[in-house]
């Protein structure tokens, strides 16, 4: 027979001071693993929510990024007369050539400043992007020192807001208006006229990328190895979903410190959790000893602490997942050593982030709870009913 | 109190389980507390070593992806103060296999002849160094470096380009000591210029200076005067000491300083809980024996104190375990090849030692202070007739 899980539960309300601590150790640890997780996983969805399925992306052949690639005029010419290009509603092919530099903008937090990717492209670029929507103000006028931010940038850098200035190149630029990229990269991005930027760098003949797409799955696949193998170019190309999902790795220090960190404060809740079991099982002796009576299994007692144990640690977990919630869609910036810029990105507290919370909380209090489960069980009646 | 000690150290170890899982479970977090300390000192509170007080760095004003034209060295050269300026490239690249975190240290083009001027504190045999200076492919390598992977003089090293497309083929000449930094491989910068050929936007153009300077405390005036140089040329410069450009490395990665405080909050609250709760735990079975050495004339005061003193005991070992395995962690860290030069120098600084057992005491006082205080205020009849 089974003894019924009410009897646990009440023995936990019963010490409520108790249960709420040790609960509330276990959340801590549940918080700072799922904090990072959260982190992590949002850093992960905004990547891989960046980039067309079936955008190309060429650079030079050894450029890691577009900040160290090259592109030139005469790349874009060759590569416009390629089969297997998508076109424009006018008949262009959908081929834009890009300008990508690091630019600096200041805020309260950092009066130094953080680097800042900013694009510049032509109205085929943009047209490209239709993921990307103005959500305030209006798009930049080509031939004009103006710009669009990313939303995320507009949240965090005061200096990001519509009728500022920002400064670069040889002038001011007028920040015209605010993009919403979804939860793509564009987010973190600034967008400017190719041609103004590329005449104030000095870098009209050498530019950044070329952004191709191609017609179909079949038609990018060709047009991958055409480009890659034409000697003329001397560039690689790759999908543009994959050149995001590779800067994923930006996160791999921070989510290391935090599994780390999960992992030694994991030690010392569960050995709160084993000193609160034993507690409750030494309290609880002559109870021990009258449910044996009672004709209760010794598998029955050992079952009952351990759900017990268990209980009172996803109590824990749950405590946690409370506590994270509020990071949910709180933006932040990680810096990319890929890009030499900051990613915006949100938090993500996903069901499934919160499950597994839930289970690391579940493993604590499963490890923590078995000897004390198994020392109860062990009781001899007798002993067990005499001891106060 | 002293007079109690014995007593309190028996009362301690009464319920050894307890103890035992108490300790450990402050051990782990101590420890944890003690490694994060420990690296947020490195990162923030670490002195300069009188060399570097010598040297400061000159970037690009926007980011290091940005480079500065080679012409800069000699003017910066002019500016009073500056005793030499070298060329102070990073080149990446892979060595062998980039999956291999061995594999990662730091490799950089500079002008040997300088060299010596501007880094006195990396020692290396006279022989050694005219090689480095008179052989066009000739690199040098710290120690650590070489002994890792069982470099010998005269051993070829290929280094394959990332942001720079070229091979270097390199010839170790030269193994060199430094406290700070082990790790590095020099190779000289005019090797890397002419392999460029005329790559547009990377020949003849330079990420970084490194200046020496003839006395410290000029390093904001000559910063200053360096920078000042540049304000209305096309690329702007920043000049900062080398401290200050290792943490904007770490600014760059994130808000650092935060996640590493507010994990350490989180771990002394958990610590806090967990020490509470078996106080709370320790005392409660403690009431009647409250009562007995109040009769035998024990008054509030001393109870309190021995109550207190036992906790303090609890969490003083489990501190004292804890900062042995986190000096062992940072013997562990010392020896990974790391991203950040700190690391290469990581120890528990006396200051951090000392605010760990400062915790651990104040964990053990505030811990214990409020279940100390209940049972003490207890009458005797109430302590003795006390049921658990």
């Amino acid at each position: 027979m089974k003894i019924p899980i009410t009897y646990n539960i009440r023995n936990l309300i019963a010490r409520r001071t108790t249960t709420l601590m040790t609960a509330l150790g276990i959340a801590l640890t549940v918080a700072v693993l799922l904090s990072i997780f959260a982190m992590v996983e949002g850093l992960r969805s905004s990547l891989a929510a960046t980039g067309h399925p079936l955008h190309i992306l060429l650079m030079r052949k050894g450029a890691t990024a577009e900040l160290n690639s090259i592109a030139t005029p005469e790349h874009y010419q060759i590569v416009k007369a390629k089969p297997g290009i998508a076109r424009m509603p006018n008949g262009d092919p959908m081929v834009s050539l890009e300008l990508v530099t690091v630019i600096i903008i200041e805020s309260p937090d950092n009066p130094s400043g953080i680097n800042i990717s900013l694009r510049g492209l032509t109205t085929t670029g943009v047209a490209m992007r239709e993921d990307v929507r103005i959500s305030q103000g209006r798009m930049f006028t080509p031939g004009r020192r103006e710009v669009v931010v990313g939303k995320g940038l507009a949240r965090r850098y005061p200096k990001a807001s519509i009728g500022s200035k920002l400064e670069f190149g040889r002038g001011e630029w007028e920040v015209v208006g605010i993009m919403d990229g979804g939860r793509s990269a564009a987010n973190s991005e600034v967008f400017c006229d190719l041609a103004q930027l590329a005449s104030d760098q000095n870098r009209e003949t050498g530019l950044s990328s070329l952004l191709i797409r191609a017609t179909d799955e079949v038609a990018m696949n060709a047009l991958m190895n055409d480009l890659k193998e034409d000697r003329r170019l001397n560039a690689d190309a790759v999908s543009e979903k994959s050149y995001y999902e590779q800067q994923t790795s930006s996160a791999a220090p921070i989510q290391f410190l935090g599994v780390f960190v999960a992992i030694i404060m994991a030690i010392g809740s569960c050995f709160a959790a084993m000193n609160t079991m034993y507690a409750a099982v030494a309290r609880r002796s002559a109870e021990i000893g009258t449910l044996r009576v009672l004709g209760f299994s010794k598998l029955g007692i050992l079952t009952s602490f351990f759900l017990e144990s268990l209980l009172l640690s996803l109590l824990g977990g749950l405590l946690g997942c409370l506590l994270v919630l509020p990071l949910n869609n709180l933006t932040t910036g990680i810096g990319s050593f890929t890009t030499f810029s900051e990613f915006t990105f949100e938090f993500r507290i996903t069901p499934a982030i919160m499950l597994g919370g839930m289970a690391f909380a579940a493993a604590l209090g499963a490890i923590g709870g078995l000897l004390p489960a198994a020392s109860a069980a062990r009781k001899e009646i007798l002993a067990a009913l005499k001891q106060n | 109190m002293i007079r109690h000690l014995p007593f309190i150290l028996k009362n301690s170890l009464r319920n050894r389980r307890r103890s035992a899982l108490t300790i450990v479970s402050i051990a782990a977090s101590l420890c944890l507390l003690g490694l994060l300390l420990a690296i947020y000192h490195s990162f923030y509170y670490t002195e300069a070593t009188p060399d570097q007080a010598h040297r400061l760095i000159t970037r690009n004003r926007v980011s290091l992806a940005n480079p500065l034209p080679l012409s800069y060295g000699a003017q910066i050269r002019q500016v009073p103060g500056v005793e030499e300026a070298m060329i102070f490239q990073w080149f990446g690249g892979t060595y062998k296999d980039a999956r291999d975190p061995a594999n990662f240290f730091g490799r950089f083009a500079v002008e040997p002849k300088k060299f010596g001027k501007v880094n006195p504190d990396y020692k290396l045999p006279e022989s050694e160094m005219q090689a480095f200076i008179n052989e066009r492919q000739a690199c040098i390598v710290g120690s650590k470096t070489a002994s890792r992977h069982n470099m010998k003089l005269g051993d070829r090293i290929t280094i394959d380009g990332d942001i720079f497309p070229v091979k270097m083929e390199l010839v170790l000449r030269g193994i060199y000591e430094n406290k700070i930094d082990n790790e590095t491989l020099f190779f000289n910068f005019e090797y890397l210029n002419e392999s460029l050929g005329t790559t547009q936007g990377l020949r003849d153009q330079v990420s970084t200076f490194g200046l020496r300077i003839a006395r410290p405390e000029d390093a904001n005036a000559v910063s200053k005067a360096v920078d000042d140089m540049f304000r209305n040329s096309p690329a702007q410069t920043k000049t900062e000491t080398e401290a200050a450009f290792g943490l904007s490395f770490l600014a760059f990665l994130g808000n650092v300083k935060l996640i590493l405080l507010s994990i350490c909050s989180a771990v002394t609250f958990t610590i806090l809980l967990v020490t509470g709760n078996t106080m709370a735990m320790t005392v409660r079975e403690r009431v009647r024996e409250v009562g007995v050495l109040k009769t035998l004339g024990f008054t509030n005061g001393l109870v309190v104190t021995m109550l207190v003193g036992e906790a303090i005991v609890i969490s003083l070992i489990g501190g004292g375990i804890g900062l042995l395995l986190a000096s062992g962690g940072c013997a562990l860290l010392r020896t990974l090849p790391s991203t950040f030069a700190n690391f290469s120098q990581i120890s528990l600084p006396p200051p951090v030692i000392g605010l760990c057992l400062s915790i651990a005491v104040f964990i053990g006082i505030v811990s214990s202070l409020f279940p100390a205080w209940g049972a003490s205020r207890r009458s005797i009849v109430d302590a003795l007739k006390y049921t658990d």
